[in-house]
């Protein structure tokens, strides 16, 4: 088994999801480009439990972890930026600077 | 108490005959005799912390005190009548260095039991309990009632202390503690600036004199080896001419005098005594009767042996006759023109001291002592009776008095009683101890026959002292009858003192009648006897009877004093008018100009070194102290400078420093805290990948 397309495909996804989290500006796309980094080490978690031919196929168990914490996370994150949208009219994290001190 | 020390009498005693004479040590009676002094010291202390809480607002501590001594001093002398009493305890408190032969110097308290120092028990106690009575009444409504009473107990305790020294040291402790004592008592009323000089003059010609006591006291102490008496007087017995004190003895016999002359107010020195009339009138009754002026005569009777033995100070004798003679006579004529009542008798007293101190220097220990004794209470009834005119006429001058005898029928008589008294009329307690001096003086005539001229001395002394009692006899002539007789002058109506005051005064006038039966020459000699019981016998001379010749003559001139005195002063019976107008041209100012002595020491002493000495010290304080002063501060200024720069920039410098430090990086890492997601995120991916590539590089 050749292990290096997925390792490609992963990474690829993975540049997508950092760039898609450092450069758009809304809140949600933010969100999703996560998600997409989320599927990329998922995806590596599979290829490497496949390539090692692990036993008790650990790497899949942790993606279905990875898979249902993500879900977890998403719901969490998409209901934070639906309150922060109610308040400030927008969901472009640019605007929000609160952190700031 | 471990090195507690009672010596028992046995040592170096004779008696007139030669035989040994025996002397009890006293017992117990003795060995708790330390109270005495403390007492009322301790006393004193109390009623400075507690007086104004304690019963009678302090009175009752110092005049119990005073009953305490008067009772145990009472019971002493008894026991001394008994069988002579002598016993000397001491503590040990330390040691002051080594003398020239190796001695060591021990530092002690304790107390003397002897006949001279149960006699000033019992006089100090009596006379002090009586004038502590008298003071409630007289001083009732002071502004500083309960420190009065505490002072008064001091001067009591202070002398007590000054009496009861076995040792020169402790002696000299009681002597300053009376000085610091009467400078407070005479200074009570300091509000007025006069009060408060006559304190200062008091404490200052007192202190001049004590500078004699410390030459002669450090002269005999490093001769001897000790400050004890006892061993002091074991040195005088053995007698030897060219032992370490007999070779310094004639200079330390004219120190200790010069000492003398300061507490007993002997002549160029008497000038405090008549300004100390500036305190409360029982200060004086008890500052002339029993504690203060008594202290310069007594330590010339405890040291009576080192001035009455050959090769020791019998040369300072003829110092002594001297100076008491002169005192006698001169300071009794200014009696005779003192307008203020209690100068008058401020007088006397200095006229008395020169007779105790000229019988002392005429080697008659006993006859002086003797006079210090009866002289106690007649000096503090007239006082005392003085006090009580001036409580009724709210004046010290004669001049505002006058006619007192019917409205103060219990102070005349008491006062004229110690009046006769101090005159010398028989049987009272002034003719018994003048005569017993005027026979000694004559005695010393006849006896005294060295190279010097004692005899012709003794004889012109024995003229001057006889001359001494009629100017005695006038001046009181003179104060009865300004006060007493002829038209009230002053403002008010006068009255009677109360009881509190007039009881005291009839008792002194019991005493002044009898304190003279005790010593009747020929008759009754407990008063000889009393005062035989010391360490070393005073070996003095005392008659053995009456010299009829003597008292005749000193009886005349009392009579012709009062005689001359009543035709001059009385009242003139048709108009009730004294004649107050005794001039003798040059005399009278002499006498109101006090002989100028004041004016001398303010004039010839104080004031030419004032300027110079104030000068010199002007300079001093501009040239040397400023120097030094301001020296200080320059030096301080430029401390001071280098310090603030190094604060400044040291220490500062540190803080400030690590606070920019701190501000500053603050400031860089602050740029990196933007807020915005994104950038942190982007940080934390190139950080992961410099990390990661990292590990892979290395």
């Amino acid at each position: 088994m050749i292990i290096n397309q997925f390792l490609i495909l992963g990474a690829a996804l993975f540049s997508i999801g950092v760039y898609g989290v450092l450069a758009r500006r809304n809140a949600v796309l933010v969100l999703l480009s996560v998600e997409l980094m989320l599927a990329a080490v998922n995806i590596n978690l599979v290829a490497f439990d496949r390539y090692l031919q692990d036993s008790i196929a650990g790497g899949q168990i942790f993606a279905l972890f990875v898979i249902t914490v993500a879900a977890a996370e998403v719901g969490i994150g998409l209901a934070i930026v639906l309150l922060i949208f109610r308040n400030r009219k927008s969901a472009n994290v640019d605007e929000l600077d609160l952190m700031k001190l | 108490m471990s090195s507690l020390l009672a010596f028992a009498a046995p040592l170096l005693l004779a008696a007139e005959d030669g035989a040994p004479k025996e002397f009890s040590d006293g017992g117990v009676l003795a060995e708790w005799a330390w109270l005495i002094p403390v007492v009322p010291m301790v006393a004193a202390f109390a009623i400075v912390f507690i007086g104004k809480r304690s019963p009678w607002k302090g009175w009752g501590l110092a005049t119990g005190s005073m009953a305490f001594v008067m009772i145990y001093g009472a019971i002493l002398f008894i026991s001394n009548l008994n069988k002579g009493i002598t016993y000397e305890g001491s503590v040990a408190i330390g040691e002051i260095g080594t003398d020239p032969y190796g001695h060591t110097l021990g530092l002690e308290w304790g107390w003397m039991v002897d006949g001279l120092s149960i006699m000033m028990y019992l006089v100090v106690g009596l006379v002090g309990f009586l004038v502590f009575t008298y003071a409630k009444g007289y001083m009732e409504g002071d502004i500083r009632y309960t420190w009065f009473f505490a002072s008064f107990a001091l001067f009591g305790g202070g002398m007590l202390v000054l009496v009861s020294a076995p040792n020169l040291i402790q002696l000299i402790v009681g002597w300053e503690l009376v000085g610091v004592s009467s400078y407070l008592l005479i200074g009570h009323y300091w509000e007025e600036h006069e009060n408060s000089s006559a304190a200062i003059k008091a404490f200052l010609v007192n202190k001049v004199a004590d500078v004699g006591l410390f030459i002669g006291a450090i002269i005999i102490s490093l001769s001897v080896g000790s400050f004890r008496f006892t061993d002091i007087m074991a040195v005088i017995a053995e007698g030897d001419s060219q032992s370490a004190l007999a070779r310094f003895s004639f200079w330390a016999g004219v120190a200790i005098f010069i000492g003398a002359m300061g507490k007993s107010a002997q002549f160029p020195l008497h000038v405090w005594l008549p300004d100390a009339m500036a305190g409360p009138t029982p200060v004086s009754a008890l500052m002339h009767a029993a504690t203060m002026v008594t202290a310069g005569v007594y330590l010339i009777g405890r040291l009576f042996p080192f001035y009455n033995t050959e090769f020791f100070a019998d040369d300072t004798r003829y110092i002594i006759i001297i100076i008491g003679t002169l005192t006698l006579f001169l300071t009794g004529l200014l009696a005779l023109v003192a307008n203020d009542i209690k100068k008058v008798l401020a007088y006397s007293t200095l006229s008395q001291l020169g007779y105790m101190v000229t019988a002392m220097g005429a080697g008659a220990y006993t006859a002086g002592l003797f006079h210090l004794f009866t002289h106690a209470f007649f000096k503090s009834l007239l006082f005392l009776g003085a006090g009580s005119v001036i409580h009724a006429v709210h004046s010290n001058n004669m001049s505002d008095m006058g006619g007192l005898r019917k409205y103060m029928p219990q102070t005349f008589w008491t006062f004229l009683i110690g009046s006769l008294a101090l005159a010398g009329i028989v049987p009272l307690a002034g003719f018994w101890s003048k005569d017993e001096i005027l026979a000694s003086i004559q005695y010393a005539g006849q006896n005294y026959t060295t190279a010097q001229g004692g005899a012709e001395l003794a004889n012109f002394v024995l003229v001057v002292a006889i001359l001494g009692a009629f100017v005695t006899a006038f001046y009181m002539t003179r104060a009865v009858s300004l006060t007493f007789f002829g038209e009230y002058k002053g403002h008010g109506h006068p009255h009677e003192s109360p009881k509190i005051m007039t009881y005291p005064l009839i008792a002194l006038a019991g005493f002044s009648v009898v304190a003279g039966w005790i010593n009747i020459p020929g008759v009754i000699k407990w008063f000889t006897e009393a005062l035989e019981a010391r360490f070393l016998a005073p070996g003095d001379h005392h008659p053995e009877a009456i010299n009829f010749g003597l008292a005749a003559i000193g009886t005349v001139a009392a009579v012709a004093g009062i005689a001359i005195g009543y035709f001059i002063w009385f009242a003139d019976r048709e108009t009730q008018k004294e004649r107050d107008k005794f001039r003798i041209p040059v005399l009278y100012p002499l006498l109101e100009h006090k002989y100028y002595i004041d004016d001398f020491y303010m004039d010839g002493i104080v004031r030419p070194l004032r300027g110079p000495v104030a000068r010199a010290v002007d300079w001093f304080n501009g040239h040397i102290i400023d120097l030094v002063i301001n020296g200080t501060g320059w030096l301080a200024v430029r401390i001071a400078r280098v310090t603030y720069w190094v604060d400044q920039r040291g220490v500062d410098g540190v803080f400030n420093a690590s606070a920019a430090a701190t501000g500053g990086t603050g400031g860089l890492v602050r740029l990196l805290q933007t807020g915005r997601i994104q950038q942190y995120v982007f940080l934390i991916v190139a950080g992961t990948v410099v990390l990661v590539a990292g590990f892979i590089i290395f």
